[in-house]
Parts: C-alpha cells; structure tokens; sequence
C-alpha cells in the first residue's frame, strides 16, 4: 500500500528531472556527434583535442577557476572560523548570505559603476595621488568579482562545517600539549575538510563555465569554455562544436566532483 | 604530609550573577584515587575543567605541586584528561590518536612507537594500533581515551564520568580496571561521576557535591556511615532518615521512643534527624523489637528482600532482609545503637570533624563497637 503511494510523491521532481536535467545533457550529448552539415561524425571531438585554441581555452578556464576558487578559500576559511567564534553569529552569517539574494548581473553592472574611469575606484585612486588606472576589463578585476560574488557559497559549507566539529575535539588536543596553532593544523582543518571540498565544488564547478562576468568585467580578455559555449551557439550557429565543449565541461565536473567527493575517510565521519 | 599534587583554595566560578562554584576548597594528595560525586548540575566537572584549564575561575587559586597555575594554558599543564564522550580523534588511527601528544613534543619516533605499544598494552588493546577509531566498540574506545592520557605520563589523570557511556556490565570491569591501573601506575586520578556505587567502590576519598559545595570529603566508608547531612545521606546508598531529637549524648528520641545511639556533642533536646541503611535493620519478633511496623510490599532483589514497611506513626521504613516478609504482617524491626547516626541541620563538615573528635576517644574506650 505505502509503497505504491510513495513514487506519486517523486513525480513533479521526477519530472523536472527528466525535463530540465537528463534531456538536455542527453542532447548536448548527441549534438556533439553532429557537424554543420548534420552528419554524424566525430570531426568535433577530433577538432577539438587537436586545436591549440581550444586546449588552451580549457586551460585557461581551469586556471581561472583555480584562481578564484584559490582566493575564495583563503578568504573564507578564516572569514568562516572568525564568525563561528563571535557572539551574534547568526546576524553576521546572514550578512554574509544577503549578497546572494541579489542578481548576479546587478552585481556585475553594479561593478562596472564602481571599477569604471570615473567610478569610486578611481576617485579614491586619485584621491590618494595616484591617478586613475584601468580596472575594469582586466583580468584582476575579473577574478576580484567572482571572487567576491562565489565567497558567500564556500563560507557556507565551512561553516557548517566548523559547527558540526565537537569542541570536544580542541580541548581534547590542548589538553595533549597542543598550542592553538598546532590544533588547529592537525585537528580543526583536517576535520572541517569536508566542508572545504564542499565549498570547493560549489565554486569551482561554476567558474569553470563563467561566461557574464568575463564578458561585462573581464572585457573578453579572458576566454573561457562558457564564453566559447555561448559564441558557438548564439554566433557561430556550430551547435555541434558547442555541445562539444558541453560535453567537455560535463567531464570535468565530473572530476572535480570524484576529486573532491567524500573519499572513504579512515576515521569515518568527523562527528 | 608530602606535598599536595593539586590544591583548591577558596575556588569560586561565576557566570553572569549565577554562581556555579562556591568558596571550593580542596587538597589531592599524589598517588591516590579520588572522586567528586554529585548529581548533574553540581559543579564537579566545572571543577574538572578549572584543573585541566579549558576555563578560569572567577576568585581563589588553583595550585600544581604547590605552584599557582591560574593563568598556565591547558596545553602546558601537566595534568591530562579522559573526556566523557571520549574525544578521540575521527581522522586518526588508534596509534596515531595515543602518539598525538608524544608527536607534538617531538619526542623520537622510536620512542613514541615504544611508548604506544606500551599504552595500548596497558589498556589490553595491544595490536589495535591501526584500526580506526570508528571499528571500535565503547568499551574500547573508553580504553584507547585512557592510554592517550597516560602515554604523555601526567600526575593527575582526570576522568569525566568516563563510564556513563558503558552498559552496566562493561561498567563494573572497567571499574576493576581503573582502580587496578591507578594503583600500578601512581598516578593521582581524579573521577567525577554521579554514580554513587562507582564512587564507593573505586575510590580512596570522595568528595560528594551540590550546588556548587562541596558538602562533605572522606573516605567511602566514612561518608557511607557517617553522612553528614540528610542530602549526602541520601545520595550515597539507600536509607531511612526521620526527625528525631537529641535527648542527651548518645540518647536519642524517634518514633515515640528513646534509644541508645553513638553520637554525643549536641545540645540536649536540638532537633535533628537520624540515618538507618536498610540493611542495619533486621527483622525480629514482637517481644524483641525496638519499633513495631506493618510491612506494605517487598521485592525480591536476587541476594535480599527489599521490604516497605510503614511504622506505628506513619513513618516509613525500608528494609533489606535476606528472609522475606508477609505482605500486611506486623513485625519488630532492630538495629544496634552504632547502626544509627545523627545528623544536625546545617552542619558544616568542620563543625562536624570537630565534633565527631570531642567524643571518638571516649568512644573507643566506652561504648563496645562490633
């Protein structure tokens, strides 16, 4: 009886499933086989692994994703363990979390206000003596704005992370001589990197398909595989090469995620 | 007196205006079992934290071998401590959890893997080196909690109610185990429970506690016998306590009657009440019997009865008889005048040492103890 009920409950997420996640991967998947003139074929992927542009953009994309997934870290690890310890904890995470609320591409052109050659950036510039300099369009403040716009979603699983984590564990460790620094290397990090890894996978998966941000901040200067996605099917037409590099990036979030997903630990879980 | 290994001196713990330790003053001896019983919420594991220095008192001293160690951080204190819950680190093997502190003073690895075997040996969990710390079962992990203590070879052990997590079994082996441990080993532990048994069984001096006082210290025999208040009474073991009056020394009046009893010191006619254990009471004949009671309902508990039993005024009594009791019969009940013992209201424990040795040495030459 329960049994037969229950799968009625799954519908309207299996079904958005189906619609919106396993169809249009499958079709990406079959376009890749196609070329301009239709034919099944594999000239894509050949063109593809062949040509030094589009290695290079790969590269590139990883790279850029490194980096800002890289900054992201390094700001909100301590940005994370700094909030976990104050007293109002609650108010300041939901400081950190409100950016979220807002649109993305307000965020950009909100960023294109403040880095353009009369926007703050360059007034306080100026004010301190010097000078108004290019920002907007380069590559720095291509990788400031993901950065700033992916911390919120590594702060998050630290965090988490760093509340889970039994207190028990740092009295546990200064009681056996360990100054705070030494228990912090050897229990709290170590203990709160599954967070990491899940802060890791929500930024560094995004990044690597980022295409609006290096087109409004990044002015084009830095391609990306979103950016060549975007091109081979809105300028180009050449669907079949655009699935390709589709297909591409699907594979390397594939990895990233068995790269950083929940490995056996030895100790099992870190609760 | 050798050298106290830890001292408590006047030893108070506020937060905000509620006060979790009051005027606590307390000496642990080296190489000695002690024990802080009390119920939850007492203050005896904020007692265990001020020592180990995961938290400072508001007023008084906490002194090591005689030094003060208030401001000394918890990680250059040379005491070590068995969490309730273990603590025992997930991302680590057993070898690696045992050899953490040894790591840290970068002792030589020859050394440390000859110093965990050892640990591990001592706890009887020699080869469990490499298993992680999740394959274990509670009672190993109680014992790999305790080999990571007493690998870094600290005076004084702390033990947070570390067999609550037990079932009753395991418990009482591993309370033959501590006490055998501590006596090989010479260190001072000191074991916060709230099991009053554990505290009796294991320990050279307990400490029993409430609401942030330490209400009487002694050895297990002398709180069980000579409970200072009607709260430590209670605690420890089974017992009948009624209001009683003192009549003179060692007259004593309860129930409607006057009896002999062992205590003296008080004034004459103060109000006070009188403690029997359930197993000083023995059943009797009528002719024979001190009281007369009607017995309400018994439990057989495997090596006794335990009897209930309510007295010509109402009091009730429980009793503990090998022989069983018919329910509704009227029976005597007996005890010897040393079976009872007098407590005063409001009592300090000094007031009480000093009391208690203003007629001990009268005692011994008077009243015939057996």
């Amino acid at each position: 009886m329960t049994k037969r009920r229950t799968w009625v409950y799954f519908i309207p997420y299996g079904l958005w499933l189906a619609l919106f996640v396993i169809a249009p991967v499958a079709l990406i998947i079959y376009q890749s086989f196609f070329d301009l003139g239709q034919h099944f074929t594999l000239t894509n992927y050949s063109t593809y692994f062949r040509s030094a542009t589009y290695l290079k953009m790969t590269l590139n994309s990883v790279w850029y994703a490194f980096l800002i997934t890289l900054f992201t870290g390094l700001i909100s690890y301590p940005t994370a363990y700094f909030i976990h310890q104050l007293k109002h904890r609650q108010f300041w995470l939901l400081l950190v979390i409100l950016p979220t609320w807002i649109n993305i591409l307000l965020k950009a052109y909100a960023f294109i206000g403040i880095f353009s050659q009369a926007g703050l950036a360059n007034q306080f510039l100026t004010f301190i003596g010097i000078g108004p300099q290019q920002i907007l369009f380069t590559n720095a403040s291509f990788i400031f704005v993901a950065t700033y716009i992916q911390i919120p979603f590594m702060i998050l699983p630290i965090y988490n992370a760093l509340d889970d984590l039994n207190p028990a564990f740092v009295n546990a460790s200064k009681d056996l001589g360990a100054s705070t620094w030494q228990t912090f290397r050897h229990v709290i990090f170590p203990l709160t990197l599954p967070g990491v890894k899940a802060g890791v996978q929500a930024v560094f998966i995004p990044s690597l398909s980022l295409f609006m941000l290096t087109r409004l901040i990044g002015g084009n200067k830095v391609i990306t595989l979103g950016t060549a996605i975007e091109e081979h099917f809105l300028t180009t037409m050449n669907w079949g090469m655009g699935s390709t590099i589709g297909v591409v990036l699907i594979v390397a979030m594939i990895i990233v995620m068995l790269l950083t997903g929940d490995q056996k630990t030895k100790g099992g879980t870190p609760r | 007196m050798t050298q106290p290994i830890i001292t408590l001196r006047n030893v108070t713990k506020r937060y905000g205006n509620h006060t979790i330790l009051k005027n606590i003053n307390l000496t642990l001896e080296s190489g000695k079992f002690y024990t802080l019983l009390g119920p939850s919420g007492c203050g005896k594991t904020t007692i265990l934290r001020a020592i180990a220095g995961f938290m400072s008192v508001s007023d008084g001293d906490v002194l090591f071998a005689g030094q003060r160690i208030n401001e000394v951080p918890a990680n250059k204190r040379n005491v070590n401590t068995v969490f309730q819950d273990y603590a025992l680190f997930p991302h680590l093997t057993v070898a690696e959890n045992v050899a953490f502190g040894l790591t840290l003073k970068k002792v030589a690895k020859a050394e440390i893997t000859e110093r965990v075997a050892k640990a591990l040996k001592l706890v009887q969990l020699a080869g469990y080196g490499d298993r992680a710390i999740s394959e274990l079962s509670g009672g190993q992990q109680q014992r790999i909690a305790i080999a990571r203590a007493i690998v870094m070879e600290p005076k004084v052990l702390l033990l947070d109610e570390p067999l609550s997590a037990l079932d009753a079994k395991l418990r009482r082996q591993m309370q033959y185990e501590l006490r055998d441990l501590q006596q090989r080993l010479g260190i001072t532990f000191l074991f916060v429970t709230h099991d009053q048994e554990e505290a009796l069984a294991m320990s050279d001096e307990i400490f029993v506690m409430n609401q942030g006082e330490v209400l009487q210290s002694g050895s297990p025999v002398d709180i069980y016998d000579e409970p200072i208040n009607h709260f430590v009474a209670d605690f420890i073991g089974e017992s009948n306590i009624l209001p009683a009056k003192m009549i003179e020394d060692f007259q004593v009046a309860f129930g409607g009657h006057q009896f002999e009893c062992a205590d003296a010191g008080i004034p004459d006619n103060e109000p006070v009440e009188v403690v029997i254990r359930p197993e000083d009471l023995a059943l009797t004949t009528l002719d024979q019997a001190k009281l007369t009671v009607t017995i309400d309902t018994q439990l057989f508990r495997g090596d006794y009865y335990e009897i209930a039993a309510t007295d010509t005024h109402g009091n009730d009594w429980l009793i503990h008889s090998v022989n069983p009791a018919e329910d509704g019969e009227t029976i005597g009940i007996t005890f010897r005048p040393q079976d009872l013992h007098v407590m005063r209201f409001g009592e300090k424990e000094a007031e009480f040492d000093a009391r208690l040795e203003t007629y001990e040495e009268l005692e011994d030459d008077g009243v015939d103890e057996t």
